[in-house]
């Protein structure tokens, strides 16, 4: 009964670690396979509009609505200190650093990384991936890294349109609807947010969070069981695993860039 | 789908994409990090800065014309140097004297920079040599109750 409970647990770790070798194999042959995914831009492209612009959407919508719950939120908190003009550094400064890039990275994860994990993973099924590697045509070349730069390049492009869709959202309500001055909305905003510190930081934290979302989602399909069951299962791990990476390497990132700023 | 369509879709996320970026960085930031090449620098002595901070902005007349880049401990003299960073095109005359002011009641500390009359104007690597401490709020306290109880004191 123990002996059988320790072996499960050595055969757990010894798979659990089988499993991150070769995903980060898989990693390095996707860059090493980006060739032509730069030769032929046009595949990177096509793919760029079923991750990047098909979430255009649900990225818009929700960072209107978390900066237009920001402004009310805000608004109620910075009134009792009389301070109702610092309304924008709170929405700016909260948009750009954190809720920017992580936000969009959820639900980037959960719109496309799925997607991409499903598609990979039914190709894979159907033997679709075999049927090239017959014809000589590398799977991971034409089909993976394509996919994988799409997700890196829509990533950034999503966090910022997310950022300026939320100020947008905090202006709305701040300024049209509640009333706090806008010259000192704008200024204060302004005066407080650094693009080197804040700004940029918040780009390459989107641009990481892209890298490992792409990378977990096109694993996962890559690596899907050829079953239906296999496929699903591999798609909610997707959106699971990606999610996790998210918020600790956004912990991670953000213990570095803004430790010691004050 | 044809090729043209997504391409002009792509092409305009694209765009989004970066006319987004560029709001954050134009309206939303500013690009207040002074560049090295065309700023100097110099240092002010102060035996006691408060609260102030590496980056904290240096005004005068109001104006943001520098950040403080670096403050360290002179360990010959026991004092803090602070080292401002200005923009080159804001030239100070020699005897300019530097304050460390709080902005608002609970606010930022920032070095306030008041013009001399001297011709010659501040060079890089140059020292500040009036400088006024920060108000620590204990000591103020402190001299107000002493001279609370000095007036109660029977003559």
């Amino acid at each position: 009964m123990l002996r059988r409970a320790i072996e499960n647990l050595g055969n757990r770790t010894v798979q659990g670690i089988w499993r991150m070798g070769f995903a980060a194999r898989f990693f390095f042959a996707v860059l090493l396979h980006s060739g032509t995914a730069f030769r032929r831009f046009g595949l990177t492209i096509r793919e760029m509009y079923f991750t990047g612009v098909l979430s255009l959407i649900i990225i818009l919508v929700s960072g209107l609505f978390v900066g237009m719950v920001l402004g009310l939120q805000g608004y109620e908190t910075l009134q009792t200190y009389g301070s109702e003009e610092a309304l924008g550094i709170l929405v700016a400064l909260s948009l750009v650093r954190e809720l920017g890039p992580v936000v969009a990275a959820l639900l980037f994860a959960s719109r496309a990384g799925s997607a991409i994990t499903a598609e990979i993973g039914l190709m894979k099924a159907t033997e679709q991936l075999s049927a090239m590697e017959m014809m000589a045509v590398d799977p991971i070349a034409r089909v993976v890294a394509p996919r994988f730069w799409a997700g890196v390049i829509s990533m950034p492009l999503l966090a910022a349109l997310f950022s300026a869709m939320g100020i947008f959202g905090g202006y709305l309500v701040g300024v049209q609807l509640i009333g706090v001055d806008e010259g000192s909305f704008w200024a204060q905003m302004q005066s407080a947010v650094d693009f080197e510190q804040d700004i940029l930081n918040g780009v390459i934290k989107s641009v990481v969070f892209g890298v490992a979302i792409s990378t977990i989602a096109l694993f996962e399909g890559y690596d899907a069981p050829p079953t239906a069951e296999g496929v699903s299962g591999a798609t909610t791990r997707t959106v699971v695993t990606s999610s996790l990476a998210v918020l600790a390497l956004d912990f991670v990132l953000t213990a570095f860039m803004f430790r010691g700023l004050n | 789908m044809n090729r043209t369509t997504l391409d002009l879709w792509v092409g305009l996320f694209v765009i989004a994409g970066i006319a987004a970026l560029l709001f954050l960085a134009l309206k939303v930031g500013s690009m207040n990090t002074v560049n090295t090449s065309d700023s100097y620098e110099v240092v002010a002595r102060f035996e006691n800065i408060g609260g102030l901070k590496v980056r904290a902005p240096v005004k005068s007349a109001g104006v943001v014309v520098g950040r403080v880049v670096d403050i360290r401990f002179d360990n010959e003299r026991y004092e803090a140097a602070v080292t401002l960073r200005l923009g080159k095109h804001y030239a100070f005359p020699k005897d300019t004297s530097a304050a460390i002011l709080t902005s608002g009641l609970l606010g930022e500390q920032y070095v306030g920079l008041a013009a001399g009359g001297d011709s010659v104007k501040l060079k890089d690597k140059d020292q500040i040599q009036l400088t006024q401490d920060a108000v620590v709020l204990e000591n103020l306290i402190g001299q107000f109750l002493y001279g609370k109880a000095q007036e109660g004191a029977p003559q």
